[in-house]
């Protein structure tokens, strides 16, 4: 008997000697019976997914025109009135808080998790589909008051993303009075949601894969999800410890963070906290999210690269264990951000020694890509095309991550342009190149049509060359000297004229590269009706989610039986096969002579 | 059923893995289909969220601790603070030994339903629960006793007349988070034990929002939430009252 109700084990061995059964009995899926449980409150990984993904780049957009406005008082201050130093510290804190949380994280975890995890692992969907359609709409909650900010009495906060205290929470910071309540209230609300959907994806990779998936055949794209999935359930605590505490300290009067302070001649009501806390709890966070965006990325640009260069992944279980040992290390290295906060000298010893030795797993990572592409049988397609710049991106800011990593550098170069340089790179541009080839890659999955070629590499070299015009010469100002998070500079004796002619070069380009998006969004609308058919696999690919009896894949995704697996991920070019890729659901040319390898030996 | 057509033939040989008892737990995890094998759903939900909770109450208590370390004021020294006067002379602690003599007292009835729970013995796992319900709401009632006393005696979170601003503001936090947390626990109790006893797990009735159907393995789900609530008192016990 099996049982269907919670995919409790089933009772009953199996037969001996002949291949297990089914471990997990089949969910008890929701079946929708009106539009809107099927479109609108659908418990559907997959809808859910898309629901996820346009709110989150609908969001992001604000955030992009926020840095249109900030890169426009850089360059010609005082030519939108409408800009003072306020409004400029308010559009900051949105632009980096959108861009870090509400964008990144939502869209690679909600968006690509929900969508790629039970199709990659062959499974039905996810394994609690209420609790995953609460996830989207408590984020879609979160996002709602985020936006409502705009609309409070004095503005969103203007405390920087960081919000550090105690000027997060003093007169005379703008958004003192309501946005940084407002943000801290739509933080706990984005921790909830992201928690409901963390738990879903966590327990699917660990409890719900189809037959002969083993750990070990995971494409990496679902290693890198799961490990950032758990890295975020461990560390968005801390952050909600930080907002409950700080919201407590500007309601209640709290003084959790706040030392005694004098505002403008008058003793605040606080005294006796410290703001040294709230950076810990904020970089306990703060460090373990660059990586939360960084490992979905590191797997998808894997598979990206494996199935457009038609070879196997160099090194598969040393990329399992550099996702796996980098996401345990981040936890040990928050303190780099606090350099300049001051510390004893051997806390920031170690902190720069733990950081430095996060540099040789990911080196590992970039070594194994580029071994993958050496002598692969490179197809120029557009994905292909985002993940190469992903790899040349994210060495570029990775070594400016490893000056940073060291106390002697980073103190003079803290808070300068250096440093937005650097995170721009590394967290920036790189995992949005990967966003965008992760959508060209799977677009004709989700919508059984193929984007638009010619518009797809207008963009990506429009957003590759424009990221570096952006971003590069901002290194630069950093190093003369130029500061971060100022609204105007003024008369210095320090920075030269031409660092404004050098704003004003950054500033057009980057209206430039914002422009160009409009052209991929225009791209995703317009090929949803008139896209080339795609087929079920265009890409030749091998992983599960490529073979779906339907594109787009229909309610359980496998129609009447779950694909059983039998090999790795990565069986691309492989000697002797019929075609130049193997999925991992084919039995294999040759299973009836040596069944044994193929099950096990060739992964 | 949902079996049916599978050719066993088709599917993977079974792999066999001969060694320690080390590489067979490592061999089991890296296997296929379940990484923790006969281990439901939802019970490895509740693990994965229990150690995310941890790390909650872990930085809320690190937090605390650090207030507590780093003040230039003195402490209120708690077995003064948390006395209570019984007949004309101060037990110290006397409430909060209480309290906690329930909560301890509820995991055991927790663990009785559980065991009735498997037995299908409905009605002995509904009452246990209801009980366990009773014992929590009898913790919580006595916390909100030991909160208006303190605001009586002039705690607030910003201030208190003894020393540190910090005492009442980690107070109220952490027993309050803990609260909420138990709180929480009683509606679930009450809506699980309404359920065993009317016997939903037998006849299959689906659940009113997830429309699936629940197993009498969803009270030692409960149960384990339960535990974690108790075992975290435990340490707020320690660190709060006892230091
Ligand atoms: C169109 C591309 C982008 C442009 C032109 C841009 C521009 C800017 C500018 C001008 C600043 C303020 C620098 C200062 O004065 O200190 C900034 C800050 C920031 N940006 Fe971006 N940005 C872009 C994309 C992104 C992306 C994709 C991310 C995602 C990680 C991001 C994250 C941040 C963060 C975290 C800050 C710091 C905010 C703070 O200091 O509180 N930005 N950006
Ligand atoms: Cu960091």
């Amino acid at each position: 008997m099996v049982d269907v109700t919670h995919g409790g084990p089933i009772s009953g061995g199996t037969a001996s000697g002949a291949a297990p059964a089914f471990e997990v009995g089949e969910p008890d899926l929701y079946h929708p019976r009106s539009w809107v449980t099927k479109y609108v409150f659908s418990q559907d990984a997959k809808v859910i997914a898309i629901q996820y993904g346009l709110t989150a780049m609908a969001i992001g957009l604000v955030a992009l025109v926020l840095s249109w406005l900030m890169r426009m008082q850089l360059a010609f201050p005082g030519l939108l009135p409408f800009i003072d130093a306020d409004h400029y510290y308010q559009f900051i804190t949105m632009h980096g808080m959108i861009m870090v949380v509400y964008l990144l994280t939502a869209l690679f975890l909600g968006g690509f998790g929900n969508y790629l995890i039970p199709l990659m692992l062959g499974a039905r969907d996810m394994m609690f589909p209420y609790l995953n359609m609460l996830s989207y709409w408590i984020y879609l909650a979160a996002v709602l008051l985020l936006v409502a900010g705009f609309f409070v009495p004095g503005g969103p906060t203007g405390a920087g993303w960081t919000l550090y205290p105690p000027q997060a929470i003093l007169a005379n910071t703008p958004g003192q009075s309501w946005g940084i309540v407002v943000m801290l209230a739509s933080l706990m609300l984005f921790i909830i949601g992201f928690t409901m959907g963390g738990l879903n994806y966590v327990v699917t990779v660990l409890q719900g894969r189809t037959r002969g998936l083993t750990l070990m055949r995971m494409p990496l794209t679902i290693w890198g999800i799961f490990t950032a999935t758990v890295m975020a359930l461990l560390a968005f605590p801390a952050l909600f410890v930080g907002a409950v505490m700080m919201l407590f300290d500007r309601l209640l009067g709290t003084s959790f963070f706040m030392p005694a302070i004098v505002v403008t001649g008058e003793q605040a009501p606080y005294g006796g906290g410290s703001p040294i806390l709230f950076q810990h709890l904020f970089w306990f966070f703060g460090h373990p999210e660059v990586y939360i965006v960084a490992l979905p990325a590191f797997g998808i640009v894997s598979d990206l690269i494996s199935t457009h260069a038609r070879k196997n992944i160099f090194g598969y279980r040393m990329m399992v264990w550099a996702i796996v040992g980098i996401g345990a290390l981040s936890f040990v290295v928050w303190a780099h951000h606090m350099y300049v906060s001051g510390m004893n000298p051997g806390f920031g010893f170690f902190f720069a020694t733990t950081t430095l030795i996060i540099a040789i797993p990911t080196a590992l990572k970039v070594y194994n890509w580029v071994l993958t592409l050496w002598r692969g049988d490179i197809h120029f397609t557009v994905p292909m095309l985002f993940a190469l710049g992903f790899i040349v991106t994210f060495i570029n800011g990775g070594l400016t991550g490893l000056f940073l990593g060291n106390v002697v550098v980073d103190v003079p170069l803290s808070d300068t342009m250096f440093v937005v340089a650097h995170f721009h790179m590394v967290m920036g541009v790189a995992p949005i190149l990967v966003i965008f080839g992760a959508i060209y890659h799977w677009y004709p999955k989700i919508t059984g049509r193929m984007l638009d070629t010619t518009l797809g590499k207008i963009h990506f070299w429009m957003t590759f060359l424009g990221a570096y015009l952006i971003f590069f010469p901002m290194h630069y100002l950093g190093l003369l000297g130029v500061p971060r998070r100022y609204f105007e500079m003024g008369e210095t004796a320090f920075v030269p004229a031409s660092a404004a002619t050098l704003n004003v070069f950054i500033t057009i380009t980057a209206l430039v590269v914002g422009a160009t998006q409009m052209l991929f969004l225009f791209n995703l609308a317009w090929s949803l009706r008139h896209g080339r058919e795609a087929g079920g696999n265009p890409w030749r690919a091998t992983t599960l989610e490529w073979q779906t009896p339907e594109t787009p894949p229909a309610h359980g995704n496998w129609g009447a039986e779950r694909p059983v697996v039998y090999r790795w991920a990565y069986d691309y070019s492989v000697p002797g096969a019929p075609q130049d890729f193997l999925p991992q659901n084919d039995p294999g040319p040759d299973l009836a002579s040596s069944g044994e390898t193929v099950a096990e030996g060739v992964r | 059923m949902t079996e049916s057509s599978l050719d066993p033939a088709a599917a993977p040989p079974a792999q066999a893995r001969p060694g320690s008892g080390w590489r067979r737990f490592a061999a089991d995890w890296a296997s296929d289909q379940t990484s923790f094998k006969g281990v439901s759903w939802g019970k490895a939900m509740m693990w994965v969220f229990l150690l995310s909770d941890t790390f909650v109450f872990g930085c809320f208590l690190v937090a605390y601790m650090t207030a507590r370390m780093s003040t230039t004021v003195p402490w209120p020294n708690p077995s003064e603070v948390f006395a209570l006067e019984i007949g004309g002379t101060e037990v110290p602690l006397i409430l909060i030994a209480i309290m906690t003599f329930v909560l301890i007292s509820s995991s055991g009835t927790m663990a009785l339903a559980v065991h009735y729970g498997y037995l299908r013995d409905r009605r002995k796992a509904g009452r246990l629960m209801l009980a366990t319900a009773l014992f929590g709401a009898c913790f919580v009632g006595m916390q909100a006793f030991e909160w208006t006393k303190l605001i009586r005696e002039g705690v607030r979170p910003w201030t208190n007349p003894w020393g540190a601003p910090q005492f009442g503001s980690s107070f109220f936090m952490i027993t309050g988070f803990h609260g909420t947390h138990v709180t929480i626990g009683v509606i679930f109790l009450l809506v699980l034990a309404r359920k065993v006893l009317r016997g939903d797990y037998e006849t299959g009735r689906r659940g009113f929002f997830t429309s699936r159907r629940g197993r009498y393995e969803a009270i030692e789900i409960m149960g384990l939430y339960w535990h974690f609530v108790d075992l975290v008192w435990v340490f707020i016990f320690a660190f709060f009252y006892l230091w």
